[in-house]
């Protein structure tokens, strides 16, 4: 039998993650790297690689406010919501650890990718900073995994779903569940090239991977609803503003 | 003007619930999800995975984490900084939230891309 219904789809998948997560109890990973674990040359290239995706953020914010101060208040509010998401510690049983969110799904789609690395930046920095979360020295690396990586997945697998017609709580759903498990997929990359030493690179890889699962696989669905939660929210709420911020082409929210 | 009928479907068009039912049982899912697994791990520490586990995996690769710049992991002032951090940032979401939805009833500012569209 064809299954169309959606909602029935969303169930299926839900159960099967409950099941998988279930029975892969095991230890985990998070996305922000502490202070002096990287080796220097690794984090001086995460910084370098950050950089100019934090310089294109500045240039565009600058942009977008001069063509329209309404925009700032979104970006406050997106800056406020990925600053209060990536330290707001969720236990997950399955793990018998805790860990968070990323927001970067979200901030990608309603303000673009360019302006959530940037939000995402000055967010792991104050972290760094005040709250002993992430460290300085692999603030690049944070950057690229959570800012750049989980900012572009949500934001390209938002639009690739929208530009096929999928209805919009799907679309937010989808990116911000891929938001979450490419970030911790970049932190994999990340760890295992830093701290490999003489070993291989992907048997390494593929531990930390697989040792992330317990943890991200509900994290991430968790992730995802909040994210469609906030894209239809703003729906209801701000239709115009999701026209202004091209995430609705106006046709979209007519009538 | 433009027509009603080629207007895209923000919900499932076929079944336009059926989406939202689904969305409905994750969410309940979710949030029965630790009362249904709990006892699965029940005796385990809920520490900080960042800390817990990174630094577990980067210690046996002769890697350790260094003291940060400012060390707020002192008793409870860590508790106390992420209270501060997490009121200032719900301050700052709830006004910038309010803004937001004050200015839905004001008229697009002159040049702006919704009057563009217009």
């Amino acid at each position: 039998m064809r299954i169309q219904n959606s909602g029935f789809k969303i169930i299926i998948l839900s159960l099967s993650t409950l099941c998988a997560s279930l029975f892969t109890a095991s230890s985990a990973y998070a996305m922000h790297i502490s202070e002096g674990i990287l080796p220097f040359n690794w984090a001086l290239l995460w910084s370098l690689a950050a950089m100019p995706f934090v310089a294109w953020g500045l240039y565009k914010l600058k942009k977008e406010s001069s063509v329209d101060l309404s925009f700032k208040p979104l970006v406050g509010l997106m800056a406020a919501v990925v600053f209060i998401i990536s330290c707001m510690p969720i236990p997950v049983p399955t793990a018998g650890t805790c860990s968070h969110p990323c927001g970067t799904g979200i901030a990608g789609i309603l303000v673009g990718p360019a302006i959530s690395i940037l939000i995402t930046a000055v967010a792991l920095l104050i972290q760094a900073l005040f709250l002993a979360h992430g460290g300085l020295s692999t603030w690049g690396a944070d950057i690229v995994s959570m800012g750049v990586m989980g900012s572009f997945a949500g934001y390209l697998t938002f639009k690739t779903l929208r530009s096929v017609k999928i209805n919009l709580a799907v679309s937010g759903f989808m990116a911000g569940l891929l938001a979450d498990w490419a970030t911790y997929l970049m932190t994999s990359v990340e760890l295992a090239s830093g701290i490999r030493g003489d070993e291989a690179f992907m048997p390494l890889f593929l531990k930390i991977l697989i040792a992330f699962i317990p943890t991200q696989l509900p994290l991430g669905i968790l992730e995802g609803a909040m994210t469609a939660g906030m894209v239809m929210l703003l729906y209801r709420k701000r239709p115009d503003l999701l026209v202004k911020m091209r995430v609705l082409k106006p046709e979209e929210v007519a009538g | 003007m433009r027509n009603a009928k080629k207007t895209t479907p923000l919900l499932s068009s076929p079944y336009p619930r059926g989406g939202w039912v689904g969305l409905m049982f994750l969410f309940i899912l979710i949030t029965l999800y630790p009362l249904l697994v709990t006892a699965v791990d029940a005796s385990e520490k809920w520490s900080g995975v960042d800390e817990s586990v990174i630094e577990k995996y980067a210690k046996e690769h002769g890697r350790e984490a260094r003291e940060p710049l400012i060390n707020t992991d002192q008793g409870d002032l860590l508790l106390f900084v992420f209270l501060l951090a997490g009121t200032v940032g719900g301050f700052a979401a709830g006004y910038y939230w309010r803004t937001l939805m004050e200015n839905r009833s004001q008229k697009p500012e002159p040049g702006s891309r919704t009057e563009e569209h217009r």
